[in-house]
């Protein structure tokens, strides 16, 4: 399966971007192989508003069944949800720590967001 | 005529002038109607105290998606740019928070599935202040799009010669819409580097919209020059200057009209309706 980990860098050692929405990098991962494409979101990082919506249309657009972040806010996750998309929050460290994590069944499923929507 | 009071800078006293200039036409036997389009934090009432006749809600636009007619395009969430809509799969979700009600959606539909809904963002009201026609409008708490509030209270405005717009402070949507179509801009600013700074912000917004301009300098006699000296550069005429006075505080404070309450602001007043009324400006 497939997996979308929000990350500063373009590897599996950047550290994690704990924000979803404007998150600066979206890993795509492979999780048989820990094959490995990054994907810019610089236009939701500085988006007025609306990021964590189109965020996450992009990470449903990348055929990912799962999302590893730090936070994500009450519009993304509707969207995520509607998407079918798992997501996985309070994941720390590198992005390759955050894949451990996962594996080692460390991280929760959200239930719901876990921070406050953003007034544009 | 429609004079729009608009300051940039908040606090500088657009509600002030703007009701003192409606109570002096109608002491002077005119019909006159003054629109409290500050539907963010009306404060007019509280000095004009107006008896209320009617309320209504007020209410904006927002689209819904007939799930069966849907057919996943994504076309409405592609033309929405202030995204709004999100396509996942086969979902279509709209996040009216973000909506602007613009009706972009129903247009780039592809199978006629959007269609639109009211929902209430707040509340109208008319009334009357001794002789002044009083609209406001009361935008409830937690809604962000005040423009589809503002214009119903424009929309509301009764027949009257002179029609007095209270504006909201800043340089944008709400103010735009607020000041569209007026007759003549009234920018109240203060002898202050602040009020200069939102002051430039305001002409340039009146020359985008191409609106004649006047400025009212209130507390004149404090701060510095600079105001003076932008007004003579840009040739923006200066209509009135009120002085710094804390007789008219005072009677701020305690809710009152300051032309009424000072005789030197309702002299003022006076003055500054005749430059208007002459049309040198309009």
């Amino acid at each position: 399966m497939k997996v979308v980990i929000t990350a500063q860098g373009t590897d599996l050692d950047s550290a994690v971007d704990p924000r979803f929405g404007r998150a600066r990098y979206f890993l795509l991962v492979d999780t048989e192989t820990d094959a490995c494409t990054a994907h810019d979101n610089e236009q939701n990082l500085n988006a007025p508003q609306g990021a964590g919506i189109q965020a996450a249309q992009a990470v449903t657009r990348l055929g990912a069944t799962a999302v590893l972040t730090g936070h994500v806010g009450p519009k993304a996750f509707t969207t995520l949800q509607a998407g079918q998309i798992t997501v996985y929050l309070g994941a720390t460290g590198t992005a390759r720590e955050a894949l451990e994590q996962y594996r080692a069944g460390q991280l929760q499923a959200a239930a719901k967001a876990n921070v406050e929507g953003h007034w544009s | 005529m429609r004079v729009a009071i608009a300051s940039g800078k908040g606090g500088t006293g657009k509600t002030t002038i703007a009701t003192s200039l409606a109570y002096t036409v109608a002491q002077r036997g005119d019909r006159v109607a003054y629109l409290d389009c500050d539907v963010e934090e009306p404060n007019g009432h509280l000095f004009l105290q107006p008896q209320i006749v009617d309320r209504r809600p007020i209410t904006r636009l927002v689209p819904v998606v007939d799930p069966v007619r849907c057919a996943h395009c994504g076309a409405c969430a592609q033309v929405c740019r202030y995204r709004a809509i999100a396509c996942v799969g086969e979902r279509t979700l709209i996040f009216t928070e973000l909506c602007h009600s613009c009706g972009g959606c129903l247009l780039a539909c592809p199978q006629e599935a959007i269609g639109e809904v009211p929902v209430p963002i707040g509340t109208l009201r008319t009334g009357r202040s001794g002789g002044v026609e009083f609209v406001d409008g009361v935008l409830n708490v937690g809604e962000a799009m005040s423009p589809p509030a503002i214009r119903a209270v424009k929309q509301a405005a009764p027949d009257a010669p002179l029609t007095i717009l209270d504006c909201p402070p800043g340089t944008s949507c709400p103010v735009i819409e607020s000041v569209r179509g007026c007759d003549l801009l009234l920018l109240v600013t203060e002898p202050t580097p602040f009020g200069l700074h939102d002051l430039k912000l305001a002409v340039e917004m009146a020359r985008t919209l191409r609106l004649e301009v006047g400025v009212v300098i209130n507390r004149a006699d404090a701060g510095d020059r600079a105001v003076w000296d932008y007004c003579q550069q840009r040739r923006v005429p200066i209509l009135a200057e009120i002085p710094d006075d804390r007789a008219v505080a005072e009677a701020y404070s305690r809710g009152e009209l300051a032309a009424q309450a000072v005789p030197h602001v309702a002299d003022r007043m006076r003055a500054l309706l005749a430059t208007i009324e002459s049309g040198v400006l309009a």
